[in-house]
């Protein structure tokens, strides 16, 4: 055991068990999974991943190349460091080959995200943190700190004094007076991760994974956004080894983190300690574990340094012999001593955590002196201070914290990168397994880019994304090419600073929450009626209302009969509405719609179609005018928001000069058509007060009226060429008037129906869905709604590109329809069209077009579809070839109007006109 | 032990000066320019060519995208140049020499509503015609595709079928171009490395057509040519307004991003664009991810957040065994953007300066297509047929390839 | 993420903007009569600087008000 009383900030009064491969252990509160290994002297962790050599825990913290494990309870995650795993009870994990498992079943915790803002963010609780935290509180801020580790001190491990007292003290006092302070937050166990523009910082709070039984309502991890008047990177640095031959054992370690092993957790990382540093920092390393018990022989290459027990030599290999986890028991120095040991820690000096600084585009610069990357020039915004910032003295850290500049001191870092050795057993990223071999193949296959050696090494692509290894790897390929470290530069570092979980991403947009559902006031209503849904945009829409035993096609096919024999009624409440006023707001749709709305008389509706300046289609609806200055424009369901922006774009953009506002009505309107030659009837009962004859309420007209004493608009407007009204009401009134439509329809048989009877309705009548029949790439004149193309204007958005040559071409694809030759095959929608052929030439096959909509039709006793069709004006009669899973189906070229083309069915059966 | 990647060769490139002159240049110096340079001298035996680089070879989208594969494009046009690329990256590997990982595991594209479904299957219909191996797939086929994908009635969007190409694949990026760059090299082409075009020298006027380009300037030095190859992707703009050729052509960010290295869960790539997911597993283990294209212009290589959480927030949602997978990095490459979504590829209007931009999300897996046919337009003077209908004067004319409507897959 | 500044509404997070590309271009007053050339350069036919750049922002899901700004495609920041 390696415990060692007097140490460490865990609970011994208590004692966790957890299981790593297989074997069970025992830990304390306040271990992690690695100082409890260690603790038990488990020194082997995993294996690495190309040479499946023996790999233990090389770093205290996030830093850790090498100490990655599976945890599989109490829920699996893949490939966490042991050195950031709370210990609970209970807990069971293995080490790692270099690859993590999912699990195979759904992750139940809870993620979430919460917003803040503040006047000054700092990253990271240490020395410099806490006195920059405590500066702003001071000055008034609003400041959120967050560190990623449990508690505050970041780098204080509490032998150091400030102020003549311990640092400890320090610690608490500054930690309790910020805890005072209404307008600070700290948040402990919070990495922040990404660093975006403006002050934006994303951070990851760990909320749940220490606690032995942790509360139900809180979710396991939570995202913070930030957003920071000011940023203080107060991220400390990470130490870096120095690669000698075989530095991939376990038991070899870099030397602060050994130190802070011994001082949170108790933990003597060996008996027998060599140090080989070319830094004086871990000096304090060599003195703690000596007075924690430990014998410990400093190697250091530089000239007078250290004490009289300093070797003035080099580390240049390690060996394991006879040690049955892989585990060190010496090193070799150059002058050929062998110094027998348990643990290896190894000090080349430090690199400044300056990723956050990093990721806002902030440039590091080389400091020759410290062998290391360092923020240069400050960014807007943010400041970096401590060991971030490459002060790596506490006096400094505390007087960049309050935002001095501190007295400058003199480093003594020796950069070595490498001592002497075999490369190929000189690992640079030991998780990679990626050695100095491998940067000098690197090298001499002609490579001159960090970020070339790092692809072709593979160097810094880990899990650690190089924290420890990527400035070596840089120094190694100067080195060897020889050039200056500065002329080669580091790599980017990108988000996240740390690894995190998708789900912790995703948040609570997972499942029906991934995307909002958007409902009609009749939802509740469908759902009764047994509707079956689609998904439209957002919207869910009833698509067909099934009776017991019925299928799709047999619902449909009952509902388009009752809509073309009797009654139906359809929630058509999804349209887009656009309410359009202003004295100039005929003007304005003059300019957007291909025909003419300026010309339409109050009380009138007319049908519109809408282009984009490129000619082709975009939306389109029917039109009612309000009066003189008001109008309301119906778009398709989907384009609902994106025409209203297309109005105020152009609106806003091109003529300001017009008085016209825009305001969506969608969500205002319920509205209700009723459709087939009894609706006359229907809606002659539920506003009886109302003359709904042909003279007195022609087709495209409207009116307001009250149905006791609700306000009610009625419009003869037809999709499916039948009698029709549409009913429109506000959306609090629509259930019941929906009800009272089926109560008063029900002696006509009134069936409700859903979109899918619409399609076929319209399709029979050869009216287009925008964004089914189109794709983006038709004109009007495509679609054979020329008529609704204006020749009297002299402009409208989208006019100029009918005249462009490929807009004259006659074979473009043009809407008409098909029949196919047997009455009796519905030919899949998305089918495409050749010519007539009894045997597909080999490909490229020649395609004519491809089919639309499909459908079969209780009015026609048939099927049909519609499709467009390269010069299918022309085609009219001809017959064509489908290709429909490998059979060659034959079909005949029609118009786009299969149902009644003379229109007599809009005012209703003659019958009962 | 996880895994078994290739050992690289032991030589790869020269590092040479530029000369004073070459027959051709090419600007740009990723998979398109390396994989033109390649071609030049493979097919047309023409090697006195140099490609310049403003930063290291194969440094801007090329390192930066995720290597989907697959010609199961709509329009005619379009599954012409990308199936001709496809069959290349079938041979690429023993053309090479070069171990690129090629690996045929077939892509998914998900269909979550009726006009999904229409979509899907009018392309597959398209594709069959054109020669090109595609299925419509239903859910249960789909599940036994891909297990791990939800493909559960109550989720917020159902997944109603795909389209499954087989034939579809990924490869490693980098060994990709490198392959292409070794090849130059050893056919006597120069890879010059933080070369940046600062202009050009000209001759002529484009008002009677006898415009054309004398040499590059760079900041290497001025380096005549006989031709150039415009392969610069995102900064193609940059290079164009140089000339003063406007071409319909908008910069943006696009995102990507890995997770760690996991057991093997994904055996294909998954697309959807309904829910916003994009996901392969490369051989090492880590998920690859493309997220959404960042709306507003940027050469800046980096995105905005919010378009990352939404892409986890709809990888969890079709693959809830994704929960605790983490991110691990994320980057930005700059990609662009044409009206249609359709390349530029051609003439310009300087007689002997071609054009090759504008393949937006989907430029990787052009790669050796579009190095073949730009190889071929460059050496005879002329477009290769699978680059004709991509030509500037198609918005002259309106004759758009338009791959947003129906066939609207990103990358 | 950007903070983007409103001229109606102040600094508001990017997620409520949408981007509207190079700011200037003016619909023809005559369309008519346009060259099909100079016809695609107005409808496809936008700057594409790497650098400064003057562009249309509309804060969709806010004011809705669209408004011109300048901006550094490379760095992303905004001029005050």
């Amino acid at each position: 055991m390696s415990r060692v009383d007097g140490y460490g900030r865990i609970d011994r009064s208590r004692t966790l068990t957890f299981t790593f491969d297989g074997e069970q252990y025992a830990g304390h509160p306040g271990d992690t999974l690695a100082s409890a290994l260690l603790a038990n002297g488990v020194r082997r962790v995993g294996t690495s991943v190309k040479l499946d050599r023996p790999r233990g825990i090389t770093a205290a913290w996030s830093e850790d190349p090498t100490g990655l494990v599976q945890v599989e309870e109490p829920f699996p995650e893949p490939m966490l460091l042991a050195t950031t795993v709370d210990l609970v009870d209970g807990l069971v994990a293995r080490g790692l080959g270099g690859r993590g498992r999912l699990a195979e079943v759904p992750d139940t915790a809870r993620y979430d995200r919460r917003y803040t803002h503040c006047e000054t963010l700092v990253i990271g609780a240490g020395p410099a943190g806490l006195l920059a935290a405590r500066t702003a509180a001071r000055r008034g801020d609003r400041v959120v700190l967050v560190d990623d580790r449990p508690a505050a001190g970041g780098s204080l491990l509490g032998t150091e004094r400030i102020c003549g007292r311990s640092a400890f003290d320090f610690v608490a006092d500054t930690v309790a007076e910020l805890r005072a302070d209404p307008d600070v937050r700290i948040l402990p166990r919070t990495t922040a991760f990404g660093h975006y523009d403006d002050g934006f910082v994303l951070a990851l709070e760990r909320r749940t994974d220490h606690l032995a039984q942790p509360p139900r309502d809180v979710s396991r991890q939570r995202v913070w956004r930030i957003r920071a008047g000011h940023v203080v990177v107060a991220t400390g640095a990470h130490e870096r080894p120095i690669v000698v031959e075989d530095n991939d054992r376990p038991g070899i370690m870099l030397a602060a983190s050994a130190r802070d092993l011994l001082h949170r957790y108790g933990v003597l990382v060996g008996r027998e300690i060599v140090v080989f540093t070319t830094d004086d920092a871990a000096y304090d390393a060599a003195a703690d574990l000596e007075r924690a018990g430990a014998r410990v022989t400093v190697v250091d290459p530089r000239p007078g340094a250290g004490g009289s027990a300093t070797h003035h030599a080099r580390v240049v290999g390690t060996s394991a012999t006879g040690s049955e986890d892989g585990a060190v028991t010496a090193v070799t120095l150059d002058d050929g001593t062998v110094l027998p040991c348990d643990a290896l820690l190894l000090s080349g000096g430090w690199n400044p955590t300056a990723h956050l600084f990093s990721h806002v585009r902030g440039a590091l610069r080389y400091d020759a002196e410290l062998g290391a990357f360092r923020p240069g020039e400050p960014l807007d915004g943010g400041t970096v201070v401590g060991a971030a910032n490459g002060t790596f003295d506490l006096a400094g850290c505390l007087a960049e914290g309050r935002g001095e500049t501190p007295e400058p001191v003199a480093r003594r870092t020796h950069v070595l990168w490498r001592t002497e050795g075999e490369p190929a057993r000189q690992f640079v990223d030991l998780q990679r397994d990626s050695t100095v071999a491998d940067i000098a193949r690197a090298v001499a296959s002609g490579m001159r880019s960090v970020e070339h050696v790092k692809r072709y090494t593979t160097i810094g692509t880990a899990h650690d994304q190089g924290k420890t290894s990527g400035v070596i790897a840089s120094g190694i390929t100067a080195e060897l090419l020889g050039v200056p470290v500065e002329s080669l530069g580091t790599t980017t570092f990108r988000p996240p600073y740390t690894p995190v979980a998708f789900a912790a991403l995703a948040g609570r947009q997972r499942g029906r929450l991934y995307d909002p559902e958007r409902t009609t006031a009749l939802h509740a209503w469908h759902v009764e009626a047994g509707a079956v849904f689609e998904d439209v945009g957002q919207w869910k829409r009833a698509r067909y209302y099934p009776r017991p035993g019925e299928d799709m096609e047999a619902a449909v096919l009952r509902e388009c009969a009752a809509a073309r024999t009797g009654v139906g009624i359809l929630d058509g409440s999804t349209l887009g509405k656009i309410d359009v006023q202003g004295p100039d707001a005929g003007v304005l749709l003059d300019r957007i719609y291909t025909n003419m709305m300026s010309s339409l008389k109050p009380g009138r509706v007319r049908y519109g179609v809408m282009c984009g300046v490129d000619g082709m289609v975009i939306d389109d609806g029917t039109v009612l005018r309000i009066d003189d200055e008001r109008f309301l424009v119906y778009t398709t369901t989907g384009g609902a928001a994106p025409i209203l922006d297309h109005l105020e774009e152009w609106l806003q953009t091109e003529w300001p000069e017009l008085r016209v506002s825009l305001t969506s009505v969608t969500e205002q309107w319920a509205t209700f058509p009723v459709v087939g030659p009894r609706s006359r009837d229907v809606i002659g009962a539920f506003a009886p007060h109302v003359d709904v004859s042909n003279a007195a309420f022609p087709f495209m007209s409207w009116l307001d009226t009250e149905v006791d004493g609700v306000p009610v608009r009625l419009a003869r407007i037809s999709f499916s060429g039948e009698l029709a009204w549409e009913v429109s009401v506000d959306g609090w009134h629509a259930a019941a008037v929906w009800r009272r439509l089926l109560d008063l329809g029900a002696p006509h048989g009134i069936t409700p129906y859903g979109t899918e009877t619409m399609h076929v309705l319209r399709a029979e009548k050869g009216y287009p869905i925008i964004g089914q029949d189109t794709d983006g790439t038709v004109t009007p004149q495509d679609l054979g709604t020329e008529w609704a193309v204006s020749k009297k204007k002299p402009d409208f958005v989208g006019r100029r590109s009918f005249a462009r040559p490929a807009n004259l071409d006659p074979l473009r694809k043009q809407l008409v329809g098909l029949l196919p030759v047997d009455p009796d095959l519905k030919l899949p929608e998305g089918s495409q069209i050749v010519e007539l052929t009894d045997a597909l030439p080999p490909p490229p096959v020649p395609m004519l077009g491809h089919v639309t909509s499909s459908y079969r039709s209780a009015a026609l006793g048939r099927t049909f579809a519609l499709a467009l069709v390269k010069g299918g004006h022309a085609r009219i009669g001809e017959r064509l070839t489908v290709p429909v899973d490998g059979a060659l189906v034959p079909v005949e070229v029609t118009g786009s109007v299969l149902f009644d083309p003379e229109g007599t069915r809009r005012d209703g059966e003659p019958s009962v006109r | 032990m996880a895994e078994q990647l290739p050992e690289h060769p032991d030589f790869l490139w020269r590092t040479p000066e530029p000369k004073k002159s070459y027959d051709v240049v090419i600007v740009g110096g990723g998979g398109h320019g390396l994989a033109t340079a390649h071609y030049l001298a493979k097919n047309h035996g023409i090697t006195n060519v140099a490609v310049v680089e403003k930063g290291w070879l194969a440094g801007g989208n090329m390192a930066r995208n995720t290597t989907l594969i697959r010609s199961n494009y709509l329009w005619d046009e379009s599954a012409a140049i990308y199936e001709h690329s496809l069959t290349l990256w079938e041979g690429l590997e023993e053309d090479l020499g070069y171990p690129i990982l090629f690996s045929q595991r077939g892509v998914l594209n998900l269909a979550h509503t009726e006009q999904d479904v229409r979509d899907s299957v009018r392309r597959v219909e398209a594709n069959k015609l054109n020669g090109i191996d595609a299925e419509w797939l239903g859910p249960d086929e789909v599940a036994k595709i891909c297990p791990i994908v939800n493909v559960s009635a109550d989720i917020r969007y159902p997944v109603h079928g795909a389209t499954y190409q087989a034939r579809a694949g990924i490869a490693k990026h980098d060994y990709v171009a490198w392959g292409f760059a070794r090849r130059a090299d050893e056919a006597g082409i120069d890879l010059i490395q933080d070369c940046e075009v600062t202009g050009f020298t000209t001759d002529g006027s484009p008002d009677d057509g006898t415009a054309r380009v004398t040499g590059v300037r760079t900041t290497k030095g001025d380096i005549a040519c006989g031709r150039v190859a415009l392969c610069a992707a995102g900064h193609s703009s940059v290079l164009l307004d140089m000339l003063g050729v406007p071409a319909p052509l908008q910069s943006h960010p696009l995102q990507a991003l890995v997770s760690e290295l996991l057991e093997p869960v994904h055996p294909t790539i998954v697309m959807s664009n309904a829910v916003h997911v994009y996901v392969s597993q490369a051989h090492k283990g880590e998920l690859v991810m493309g997220a959404g294209v960042d709306s507003y212009n940027g050469y800046g290589q980096r995105g905005a957040f919010h378009i990352i959480e939404r892409q986890m927030a709809a990888a969890v949602e079709l693959f809830p065994v994704f929960a605790r997978a983490h991110l691990l990095r994320s980057w930005g490459g700059i990609v662009d953007v044409t009206p249609d979504a359709s390349p530029i590829v051609g003439h310009t209007p300087y007689e002997n300066v071609y054009l090759n931009c504008g393949w937006g999300t989907g430029g990787f897996k052009a790669t050796p297509g579009i190095g073949w046919c730009l190889a071929d337009t460059v050496a005879n003077g002329r477009p290769h047929p699978y680059v004709a209908p991509f030509a500037l004067d198609r918005f002259v004319t309106g004759a758009l390839v338009d791959e947003h409507g129906a066939a609207a897959v990103a990358h | 993420m950007q903070l983007i500044h409103c001229p109606w509404c102040g600094p508001r997070e990017e997620v409520e903007f949408h981007y509207g590309g190079q700011a200037g271009v003016a619909y023809p007053a005559d369309p008519a009569v346009l060259s099909d050339e100079e016809w695609a350069r107005y409808v496809f036919v936008r700057d594409n600087p790497k650098g400064r750049f003057e562009e249309r922002w509309s804060h969709s899901a806010g004011c809705r008000r669209w408004f011109t700004a300048v901006r550094d495609t490379v760095t992303y920041r905004f001029e005050r």
